[in-house]
């Protein structure tokens, strides 16, 4: 069972002639590591809300985890986002009010399974936090007293934690500088391996790419960017 | 929900300066609505008791809220007199259980002075069920060998300091330079204990006395030449010609209108009866605009305190939209996202009126004095009554409503915005 399928996926933003996504086929196989590169506003965020059931396509299918969530509910959508999908953000990703360990540990709050997945949260939420080099004394500070580096590392503990099947990664270390940029996504990469988790990353730096299972062009499955570019 | 709700309430914690300003804006609007509404209704239960057991106010044809206000409250004053042969012929009519006459226009020290009868003691009643008791000392003996003897309300002797056995001069009139009686000096007798109606801030003397300070006087002023030593004041008629009105307490109160229709058709003078609680009533008819216009001012504050919190969440949402998109990144539905905000509009509503409620009772207790001894209305530290739950509750129906406006303003946004937090 994939992780991810889309078919005939079309966008229009509200009051817009021209098609923002066209996606005929993309498919991401549960566990696999994916590169998606593509300019700024190539429809890459509008990807990621679709993909994340925050917005519906105009047309087209959405399955995530054999579930078609294009047909779900708003509030079921919801529930399975909490349940199954770990986001993590460009930058301005935690709450800024909240330590990094209760940052780590809103989705269990949010997620009843995710909640039982995690086991111990604590100590759960400790480890990733471990394995993803964040010392201890951090871990009681507001997020907001961290650096950009180490909110990035929080938001990925965060966005792991309770083994969800799919991790979204929207432009995550575009404020990093480049040698903490590739040791990220290092880190990234390792923990989604053991979480046994699907990353969908988006970025539009292809050096990143290197360590990927696979990198996707946007630009060559969304045709509504072939449209406009010719 | 829980768990939305302590994010929420962390989240609120974080915006507390801004939080924190609103709600005292909020308290301050709220302390000010429940003060009209209070000193409203305290008055006007004052009011109501001050004139318990007294069935009819009888004087001088005229106004009839006059007539109350100098006989009851002893402010205002009487422009005409009724004839002592009209008080005994009343006082004797066998309608009538009891009849106390008072005669005003004297003053202590800005203290109304009334004379009156030893009866006054026995038959007034500071409250329905209640009777005049004294601190210290007796009535005054109200016969002419012990003319110069006065009763104080606790108010006039605690705020002038006097005890049983002080002297005491009179003033002519109710202003403060008045031409003063200081020739014929009273002695304090007793010593009322307080009642909380204006019986505390009154001066009690007899018929006699008020006969006798002005025998030598004419036209509100000391006749020239003429001077009786205080000694030689029992040679002469001290017996009261004129009373400024009585009170009338009925054998039954079914009486009262045919007494009524009596007094007003009386033959030897123009007298006119009136009830008191009728009285009061059309005062506080003609006082309800002023009533109404104050709570409408303050009604308007607490709507102005409410906008200021619907602005204050408005301006905070556009801070707020990473925090939003990051929650329902983490998903939560907009239902969530406009709880949290509604929540967070009505805890700081209720933590106002609460704290509204707290200034509303730290002002009683600071000035209570002050508005005892001014307007002679007693506040009392007392949980809201039935009008001004009503009152707090309806606050904090508008602080909810104010806070639907953010709320819905937040649902549609973090839809809209959908998971990415524009920087």
């Amino acid at each position: 069972m994939n992780a991810l399928t889309l078919a005939n996926l079309t966008y229009r933003w509200p009051r817009q002639a021209t098609l923002c996504l066209d996606i005929p086929h993309l498919a991401i196989a549960a566990g696999e590591r994916v590169f998606l590169h593509g300019p700024s506003g190539g429809g890459k965020s509008t990807l990621l809300a679709v993909l994340g059931g925050v917005t519906l396509p105009t047309s087209g299918t959405v399955t995530l985890l054999g579930e078609r969530i294009d047909r779900l509910s708003s509030r079921a959508r919801d529930r399975f986002r909490a349940d199954h999908i770990g986001f993590i953000f460009q930058q301005f990703n935690l709450l800024p009010w909240l330590s990094a360990l209760d940052n780590v540990l809103l989705p269990c709050t949010f997620s009843a399974q995710r909640n039982a997945r995690a086991g111990a949260t604590r100590d759960t939420a400790a480890q990733l936090l471990n394995h993803l080099d964040l010392v201890p004394d951090l871990w009681q500070r507001p997020a907001a007293e961290l650096s950009v580096g180490q909110q990035q590392r929080v938001a990925a503990a965060r966005a792991l934690i309770g083994k969800p099947e799919i991790v979204l990664a929207d432009e995550p270390t575009s404020a990093l500088d480049a040698p903490r940029q590739q040791r990220f996504i290092d880190l990234l990469l390792a923990e989604t391996q053991a979480a046994g988790a699907a990353l969908l990353f988006v970025s539009h730096d292809e050096r990143l790419a290197a360590h990927f299972d696979r990198r996707v062009a946007l630009a060559e499955v969304n045709r509504a960017a072939q449209e406009t570019k010719a | 929900m829980k768990a939305v709700l302590r994010l929420a309430f962390k989240s609120a914690w974080a915006r507390r300066l801004t939080l924190g300003i609103t709600l005292v804006a909020i308290a301050l609007a709220a302390a000010l609505l429940l003060t009209v509404e209070r000193v409203r209704h305290d008055a006007r239960a004052n009011f109501a008791q001050s004139v318990s057991g007294v069935d009819l106010v009888v004087g001088p044809r005229g106004g009839a809220t006059q007539l109350v206000l100098y006989a009851i409250f002893h402010t205002g004053s009487a422009t005409q007199n009724m004839r002592w042969d009209s008080f005994a012929a009343l006082a004797a009519h066998p309608a009538v259980a009891w009849a106390v006459p008072l005669s005003l226009g004297d003053s202590h020290r800005d203290f109304p002075v009334i004379g009156t009868t030893p009866d006054y003691f026995t038959r007034l009643r500071p409250a329905v069920g209640q009777k005049l008791t004294f601190l210290t000392g007796r009535p005054f003996a109200g016969t002419v060998d012990t003319v110069f003897e006065a009763v104080l309300g606790s108010a006039v002797a605690t705020e002038l300091g006097y005890r049983v056995g002080d002297h005491i001069t009179l003033a002519h009139g109710m202003e403060r330079l008045a031409p003063e009686h200081a020739d014929k000096p009273f002695t304090v007798v007793g010593i009322l204990a307080p009642t909380g109606t204006p019986i505390d801030r009154t001066v009690h003397v007899s018929l006699e006395a008020i006969s006798a300070i002005h025998l030598d006087w004419v036209g509100g002023a000391p006749l020239a030449g003429l001077n009786i030593p205080a000694q030689q004041v029992r040679k002469f008629d001290l017996a009261a010609k004129e009373i400024t009105a009585m009170l009338i307490g009925l054998k039954s109160r079914g009486d009262v209108f045919r007494l009524q229709r009596h007094i007003n058709s009386w033959r030897g003078e123009p007298l006119m009866a009136v009830l008191p609680g009728v009285a009061l009533d059309e005062l506080w008819q003609t006082l309800a605009t002023v009533e109404n216009s104050l709570l409408a001012i303050s009604a308007l504050v607490v709507l102005v305190g409410l906008a200021g919190l619907t602005a204050t969440m408005l301006a905070g949402l556009n801070e707020r939209r990473r925090e939003l998109a990051i929650l329902r990144s983490l998903g939560a539905g907009p239902g969530e996202i406009f709880l949290m905000l509604v929540a967070e509009g009505l805890v700081v509503t209720v933590l106002g009126v609460a704290l509204g409620c707290g200034l509303l009772a730290m002002g009683i207790v600071l000035l209570a004095p002050l508005v005892l001894s001014q307007f002679g209305i007693p506040l009392e530290l007392r949980p809201p009554a039935a009008n001004e739950i009503v009152l707090l509750l309806s606050i904090v129906a508008t602080g909810l409503a104010a806070s639907l406006v953010p709320g819905w303003r937040a649902w549609r946004m973090s839809l809209a915005d959908g998971l990415t937090p524009r920087n």
